[in-house]
């Protein structure tokens, strides 16, 4: 009997969010169950990432409300709850962007971190995969209420291929758990506190581990960039193309930023919510910049919401061919293939050796 | 007179010392407590009605009997000796002069809470203080208070003392644990609570000093009657750190049955506002509580005596009223500028901002610098409105409560003396040169003490 019990599948927990009610298994977070909603519905995250352990909780992006804790204890929550942090209970009521104060409260925290923010897109970099600035979009001002000089940090070159641009920071913590979770040993983190706080190594060391690189891919906005591509291109200028190669040290999955031939840049595959499917290594990252070195597959798919999608073209559709249909079911003949198909045409016929102007009589051997 | 239970003995010579401390009745709880059940302990402080001193006001004996017990995983107890709150030094006072009573306390709550490593956080500041703790902690030990199968139940505890290197926010339970692991002091997210992964991910409690040394009395006297000195739930005594500008500032044991207007002006305590000058506005409960001006108060806005109890400061919920907090109790006369003071917090809460979460890091900030401009003369009528704003969107949308902490100070200061804040900003020059004074705040009734 208990063994029957077991083989049954974990009872589902019912969860509304923003009147859309779903079935996720117990332990999936509020914000992993709107992401299976999808849309709108799905809270931005700028510090969670699904992919690394402890993270999330920090930015207060996803605030939502909980307008009923459960079934069992239906009072709502008293404050806004960080998504990516709260767990589903079963017959929980959430409210997203149906709720005022959730949506007063995003407004707040996209200002609050942009106010340190250099808005230097023009020169920056990420412009064009930047989540703050898809942020900034969605809820952001159109002007700063902040009249005070912003905070600026020197930039760092953390060994040869990662500049740190602590300026743009927005202490998500991301690279930190990546460096903590990926790599044997950390050698960066978060010094100082407050608004003065800044990821820094320890006295300049630079970052070097096979896999460090991934920092740059998770970094929400331009503060981590790739040195072999700093300036070179606008993101949007570039393709990306789906391709692979046989690396020993990663599963050599990767995207890269071509125009024309030339390959600009790799980086990892990226799924719908802007998170890395596959950690890459720093070889496949920085040393492999030539077509020669990597099997394309195909170009890749981009959102067509994203400005990335300017230009880009995933496959080139046919029109459908109809005169099949036209024609009854009967295939066409092709005129201009003449060897083959015309009566007229016989290649026995030597028109060399027809005198004069050639006459249909000329062609009929049957006679 | 108030009866006294904590403080008591303090004044006794060498209180400080062992010999001198088990002469006068100490480790009467330890060898009380010893022979009860742990339960039975734990329920006894549920009995009481004790309610935790750090500033929440949380029931203690609540808070023990959420701790999970698993099999086989090591339980902790935490005290919480971080005492860092601006006008808070009662913790100071209790651990300086009669620190066995916090071992005793220690000793007693580790029984009911299985506590075999038990440790005190300890503000980085007090490093004299580390001494006087380490120095009681060997005398316990060695006279078998301590250690190993302590009174013969079987029963092993330790208790190791670990300095903080001074940051405000490790005062937070769980930036706390994260800095007794040994890490950054950065908040946890909760849930989980300390109660089921506290340090080192196993069940912890987290206690302030005075709330441990409270169970010593209670043990002593029994639940019950501990429960009857005080009013309705504010059962026991307060310790109140009492400074600013009164006459006697310093640490004083009140039984919460006193009102706030006795506590200023009786001599039994503050003996009121010095160079006869009247009172302006009172912190009843350090800095992160909301400020009251004076007429609010002494008499609630339904018009009662305010009393020193955690229902009565809290009355009026944040509109009229504030908190008992910590028990630092900040006193303005009519000298005091509310800009000035509200600034020096907010730069106080920049400062201690871990700065994880990007309301509290950016927000703190933010304030502080219009604070800054309004204070020295170059600040707008609409920065006001501003400042108003910023604090909302701060307050609750945090980790932990620091940004609610810096938040409130804030929106008290603007919500009763907001004219204090328009006259600074329509009267840059003048505003440079002397102060609002009392304006309307001054509680028409008051007892001027010259």
């Amino acid at each position: 009997m208990a063994e029957e019990v077991k083989k049954e599948a974990p009872k589902l927990f019912k969860v509304t969010i923003d009147n859309i009610t779903i079935e996720v298994p117990p332990g999936t977070s509020i914000l992993n169950a709107a992401r299976q909603i999808g849309g709108e519905v799905a809270p931005p995250a700028m510090c969670y990432y699904s992919k690394l352990q402890g993270s999330g909780g920090k930015c207060r992006t996803c605030l939502v409300e909980v307008a009923a804790g459960s079934t069992a204890d239906p009072r709502p929550m008293p404050k806004l709850v960080a998504s990516c942090r709260t767990n589903v209970m079963d017959g929980m009521i959430v409210k997203n962007i149906t709720s005022e104060k959730v949506i007063d409260a995003r407004n707040g925290v996209v200002e609050f971190l942009l106010l340190n923010h250099p808005l230097d897109c023009p020169i920056c970099d990420q412009a064009g995969e930047c989540h703050l600035q898809d942020l900034s979009y969605e809820h952001g001002k159109e002007s700063t209420r902040y009249e005070f000089s912003r905070r600026t940090f020197e930039k760092h070159d953390l060994g040869p291929y990662i500049q740190l641009h602590m300026t743009r920071c927005i202490l998500c913590y991301r690279c930190v758990f990546t460096a903590d979770q990926i790599s044997k040993k950390r050698v960066h983190g978060v010094l100082d506190r407050g608004d003065h706080a800044e990821i820094a190594t320890y006295i300049e060391k630079s970052l070097d581990n096979d896999f460090i690189g991934n920092v740059i891919d998770v970094c929400p906005v331009g503060a981590l960039t790739d040195k072999t591509f700093r300036f070179k291109n606008r993101v949007w200028f570039t393709k990306p193309v789906d391709a692979h190669r046989d690396c020993p040290k990663c599963s050599g999955k990767v995207q890269l930023w071509m125009r024309g031939k030339e390959v600009f840049r790799v980086t990892a595959r990226k799924d719908e919510w802007g998170e890395v499917k596959d950690w890459i290594c720093n070889d496949c990252r920085f040393e492999k910049k030539d077509t020669a070195d990597w099997t394309i597959e195909g170009p890749s798919h981009v959102s067509r919401h994203s400005v990335i999608s300017q230009g880009h073209y995933e496959k080139l559709e046919k029109p459908n061919e109809t005169l099949v249909k036209v024609l009854d079911g009967r295939a066409p003949k092709l005129l201009m293939d003449i060897h083959s198909v015309s009566e007229v045409n016989k290649p026995t016929v030597k028109l060399s050796a027809i005198e004069g102007p050639a006459h249909s009589d000329d062609f009929n051997t049957a006679k | 007179m108030g009866r006294k239970v904590l403080l008591d003995k303090a004044h006794i010579e060498g209180i400080r010392y062992y010999d001198v401390y088990r002469k006068n009745g100490g480790y009467a709880a330890v060898e009380k407590a010893l022979k009860m059940d742990p339960a039975a302990v734990v329920e006894e402080v549920k009995k009481s009605g004790l309610r935790g001193r750090g500033g929440a006001g949380f029931p203690t004996g609540m808070k023990w009997s959420f701790i999970a017990k698993p099999e086989g995983v090591p339980r902790h107890l935490v005290c919480n000796a971080d005492e860092s709150e601006p006008g808070t030094f009662k913790d100071r006072y209790l651990m300086e002069f009669i620190p066995h009573l916090l071992i005793e306390g220690l000793i007693v709550s580790s029984w009911a809470l299985g506590s075999n490593n038990t440790y005190i956080y300890i503000r980085g500041e007090y490093a004299w203080i580390v001494d006087i703790l380490e120095q009681a902690i060997t005398e316990a030990k060695n006279n078998g208070w301590l250690g190993k199968n302590i009174m013969n139940t079987g029963f092993d505890c330790e208790i190791h003392v670990q300095r903080g290197a001074g940051a405000y926010i490790c005062g937070e339970e769980t930036a706390l644990i994260e800095s007794l692991e040994g890490k950054r002091g950065n908040p946890r997210i909760k849930p989980p609570f300390p109660a089921v992964k506290g340090v080192w991910d196993r069940p912890t409690v987290v206690n302030n000093v005075e709330t441990l040394a409270a169970v010593v009395p209670i043990i002593n006297l029994g639940g019950e009657e501990y429960a009857k000195i005080g009013v309705g739930k504010s059962t026991g005594t307060k310790l109140i750190s009492a400074c600013g500008n009164i006459k006697k500032p310093g640490v004083y044991e009140i039984d919460m049955t006193i009102s706030v207007e006795e506590f200023i002006y009786s001599d039994e305590y503050c003996g009121g506002i010095p160079n006869g000058k009247k009172l302006k506005a009172c912190i009843p409960g350090g800095s992160s509580v909301p400020i009251l001006p004076a007429n609010l108060l002494l008499k609630t806005a339904k018009g009662e005596q305010r009393m020193m109890t955690y229902e009565s400061l809290s009355d009026g919920g944040f509109a009229t009223g504030s908190m008992m907090g910590s028990g630092g109790f900040i006193v303005f006369d009519e000298d005091q500028c509310v800009v000035r003071h509200t600034y020096t917090l907010a730069r106080f809460y920049r400062h201690e901002s871990c700065g994880q979460c990007s309301p509290c890091r950016e927000g703190t900030g933010w304030m502080e610098k219009i604070l800054k401009n309004i204070e020295y003369g170059s600040g707008k009528m609409s920065d006001i409105d501003l400042l108003w704003d910023i604090q909302r969107r701060i307050e609750g949308n945090t980790i932990c409560p620091l940004g609610d902490a810096a938040a409130w100070p804030v929106a008290a200061a603007i919500r009763h003396f907001r004219d204090e804040f328009e006259w600074h900003v329509n009267n840059p020059e003048e505003s440079q040169r002397r102060n609002y004074g009392l304006a309307h705040y001054a509680d028409e009734r008051q007892v001027v003490v010259g």
